[in-house]
């Protein structure tokens, strides 16, 4: 048995420790937010925060964030109202939409670290999730829009 | 307003009360103006299917018949709707619509999303069903209240009787209006009485996609359902000699592991099982005739066959007469690559077989398509073929192809429970239907004034359509064709053939189709005929498109936009296109620099669109930048290679796709027009790779005449 804190919440898992973190989110835990595209950390759909650091949970063995503070896209606000998700709705970044749990992960352990990134900051911090549906222009808009977010709400 | 009385193009409407209550309006085309398909009979029984439901507490639901793939589909089918139904947008939910002839699009013959005809194949259908309903409510109201219909007017979700100020929201009269005979005829607003269409309205879709709780096909969750992974010949086309299930069965979690027509599948509760029992699968294959093959091969065969004379897709003068006279000449040869499509989800689909009837749960394009893969691999009739449509995690013409629910429909149905079937990332990448490979061959003369004379382009290459028995007849695959054969330049001897070949690759449809390729071809080679006349390319362009307004519209408009006139800073270089595909003209004008490491760097992208009457300027912004996008990986980096019959690359560490630091500024501009809507989600792709080659051309003064772009 394995126990992890997701999103605030304790749960006890009875899973093979060496299953990828991915796995026991979805098909153990339901939490579907968080999304397969590779396997093998090349696309970063799989971005979830342990202890605020972004992850790939698709390479994560869930034995090793025992004890961690994990956080997915589920778990950022009840209501769309963390300030990257606010600035992802004003910008209108979404396409099809199935990486931007990963790019938003990403963003706003980004900005948890860097109050006013850079675009240099935000090419390094962002250029391990792939958009197919190329939205990387508004992602930026986005991230420099949440910065301004957060600086007026602090 | 503009009466819709043509008999041949009315709508045939039909209202009932909706389960709960409320107003509910199909309608239907009978006809169904199927372009493509030979079989349309006028005596097709239409179903009874609505578009648009009306409650009581004033939410008007919109079932939308085009899948949602990114493109914003839909958010654009709503805002037609509720344009002709004066509803108040706040009040406005969209839903997928289910597997129904109803849902047919007019352009496709089949309720299918691809094309870019979801906007151009419902702009009327939907438009005159959202018009009777408005005038059944007004009639409604007038009835209600005892006063003529004409003193009644329709605003923002109610009927207004200005005379009295008298108002009754629609939800207060959906009932009433569900009992009135439907209008046999109904008048379309005029682009100048328009609220909302033309308006950048948000996305419907955009709050679910901030939190994870979109659902795409990958998150489908049915009670009982297992999970499988299938395991398949690398080689196309080779079978299964045998296999030795035992290894895999012993992984905890592993249900069951048989065989199916793809391949071995290993059936078990999870993913990951799934998975580790497929890692542990031993399967002998026979690879066949494949087995040999590789790019180079594919290559000479393709050589081969440009020696051959092909079939003639456009021919105007006398060519040999012209290249004969000519006082310069040129010949080329472009070659492109097989492309994978390479969606962010790759392919999964869920199944639930039963005697009495089935459902699937899927990203799919083509909801006729799955709905008779269904038919065909269960025996059950069609209206009793469930097709649940989730979002899709891009789709490009992938999601278009039925391999991935064929797999789930057989093992559902083999093991009697739900399932869902997961690709991993190399299936997707070693298993689609690729963007076909292209051998070109080129010849022009221009007289002595620089003005080309004569344009010969030879086309090689695998036909899409020639897996498709009601096309597969034709001597010219138009797709293999299109945006060559009809290049718009007024050039006076013009020759465009087809050759097809079959290497023994799959091939599909893939963003754009013909026009990915042949746009680069064609607009590189008129850069080729441009420095061989030495004249500027923009300039030439516009001498050949006296013609062509539109063409020559977006180009003035990237042009000027770009300032293509004014010197650039030391080390950065331009390159322009132009490419018209379906319904849209677009033009992009490409700033790029080579780094000290020789590649290409993309700085800045001016992108000017005709698409005709604008629905949502927002949308077409981010589709246009979604196309670059797409393109720009296909001109940089794209190519799957073959060795011993076998895809080479796997995954996006082999198959790099664009990323954040690799993007550039794109600028989209959006021509006015009062012409019905073009398409937009796949003309952005094909000006791209031309753009950005003609750049590196005028960069380093040598052509670029291979994708993807390498120095």
């Amino acid at each position: 048995m394995i126990s992890l804190m997701i999103n605030g919440k304790k749960q006890d898992i009875d899973v093979d420790p060496d299953t990828p973190l991915l796995w026991v989110l979805r098909d153990t835990l339901g939490l579907t937010g968080t999304k397969y595209g590779c396997g093998i950390a090349a696309c970063g759909a799989c971005t979830v925060h342990v202890n605020g650091q972004p992850i790939r949970s698709c390479v994560t063995p869930v034995s090793s964030i025992a004890g961690k503070r994990l956080t997915t896209i589920e778990g950022l606000s009840e209501d769309n109202s963390h300030p990257v998700q606010r600035a992802w709705i004003a910008e209108e970044v979404p396409q099809c939409g199935f990486c931007q749990s990963g790019q938003i992960m990403a963003a706003a352990a980004l900005l948890a670290a860097k109050t006013t990134p850079s675009d240099t900051d935000i090419d390094s911090a962002m250029s391990g999730i792939i958009c197919r549906c190329g939205t990387y222009q508004r992602i930026r808009r986005a991230i420099k829009r949440a910065a301004e977010l957060m600086a007026r709400e602090a | 307003m503009t009466a819709i009385m043509n008999p041949g193009r009315r709508a045939f409407l039909k209202a009932t009360v909706a389960a709960g209550g409320g107003l509910l309006v199909a309608f239907y085309l009978p006809g169904c103006e199927r372009r493509e398909a030979s079989t349309a009979s006028s005596d097709v029984v239409f179903e009874a299917n609505a578009w648009l439901r009306i409650a009581a507490d004033d939410s008007v639901t919109i079932r939308v018949a085009s899948s949602e793939m990114g493109q914003g589909v839909m958010t654009a089918i709503p805002m037609l709707i509720a344009e002709e139904l004066d509803a108040d947008w706040s009040k406005i939910q969209a839903e997928m619509a289910p597997a129904a002839q109803a849902y047919f699009n007019p352009l496709m013959g089949r309720q299918h999303t691809g094309g870019s005809t979801a906007v151009r194949g419902f702009w009327t259908p939907v438009r005159q069903a959202g018009a009777a309903a408005r005038e059944m409510l007004r009639l409604a109201a007038a009835q209600t209240w005892g006063v003529p219909e004409e003193g009644c007017r329709t605003e923002a979700g109610a009927v207004l009787h200005p005379a009295s100020g008298r108002r009754l929201s629609y939800g207060a009269l959906a009932d009433k209006a569900a009992g009135l005979p439907v209008p046999e005829a109904v008048f379309l607003k005029e682009p100048d009485e328009f609220r909302l269409v033309g308006k950048a309205l948000p996305r419907v879709d955009t709050p679910s996609k901030v939190n994870g709780s979109a659902a795409f096909g990958q998150d489908a969750n049915v009670p009982g359902m297992l999970v499988a992974t299938v395991l398949r010949c690398p080689v196309f086309g080779g079978k299964v000699k045998q296999f030795n299930a035992a290894k895999a069965k012993a992984v905890a979690g592993v249900r069951r592991v048989l065989q199916i027509e793809s391949g071995v599948a290993v059936v078990a509760d999870n993913f990951w099982s799934a998975k580790r029992g497929r890692d542990a699968l031993e399967v002998q294959w026979d690879e066949g005739p494949a087995a040999g093959l590789s790019s180079a091969v594919i290559r000479r065969q393709m050589q081969e066959a440009a020696s051959r004379p092909g079939e003639v897709a456009r021919q105007q003068g006398d060519m040999d007469e012209a290249l004969t006279v000519a006082a310069k000449r040129l010949d080329a040869v472009y070659e492109v690559p097989y492309l994978a499509h390479a969606c962010m989800e790759p392919m999964n689909c869920t199944a639930h077989v039963r005697a009495q009837g089935c459902d699937v749960w899927v990203g799919t394009q083509g909801q006729t398509l799955t709905q008779q893969t269904a038919m065909r691999l269960t025996g059950l009739p069609a209206e009793k073929v469930n097709v649940h449509t989730l979002f899709l995690g891009g789709g490009f013409g992938r999601r278009s192809e039925q391999d991935f629910v064929a797999d789930a429909l057989e093992l559902s149905k083999a093991v009697g429970a739900p399932v869902k079937v997961m690709w991993t990332r190399e299936d997707d990448i070693r298993h689609d239907y690729y963007r076909p490979a292209t051998y070109n061959v080129l010849s022009a003369g221009m007289d002595e004034r620089g003005s080309p004379t004569a344009w010969s382009h030879r086309i090689v290459g695998p036909s899409i359509f020639a897996r498709f028995p009601a096309r597969a007849g034709a001597a010219i695959d138009r797709t293999s064709v299109e945006g060559a054969a009809n290049i718009p330049y007024a050039i006076p001897n013009l020759s465009v053939t087809y050759t097809k070949v079959d290497p023994g690759i799959p091939v599909g449809f893939w963003r754009s189709v013909g026009s990915s390729q042949n746009a680069f071809v064609t607009e590189c080679f008129l850069d080729e005929l441009a420095a061989l006349a030495g004249k500027d390319p923009y300039e030439l362009r516009g001498e050949l498109l006296a013609g062509e307004p539109r063409h020559k519209g977006v180009l003035e408009l990237a042009a000027r936009k770009a300032g293509w006139s004014k010197a650039l800073p030391e080390g950065r270089h331009r390159g322009i296109a132009v490419a018209a595909a379906f319904g849209s003209v677009v033009a992009q004008v490409a700033e790029i620099s080579i780094t000290d490491r020789r590649q290409v760097r993309v700085h800045r992208v001016v992108c000017a669109i005709d698409c005709g009457m604008i629905v949502n300027p927002d949308t077409i912004e981010a589709q246009m930048q979604s196309g670059i996008v797409y393109g720009l990986t296909a001109a940089l980096k794209g190519q799957i290679t073959i060795k011993d019959g076998r895809v080479e690359q796997g995954n996006f560490n082999d198959y790099p796709l664009l990323r954040m630091d690799e993007m550039p500024e794109i600028e989209v501009h959006i021509m006015p027009s009062t012409e019905p809507p073009g398409g937009v989600g796949e003309p952005g792709t094909p000006p791209i790779a031309p753009a950005v080659a003609n750049a590196v051309f005028a960069a380093t003064g040598k052509p670029v005449r291979r994708l993807p772009i390498r120095l």
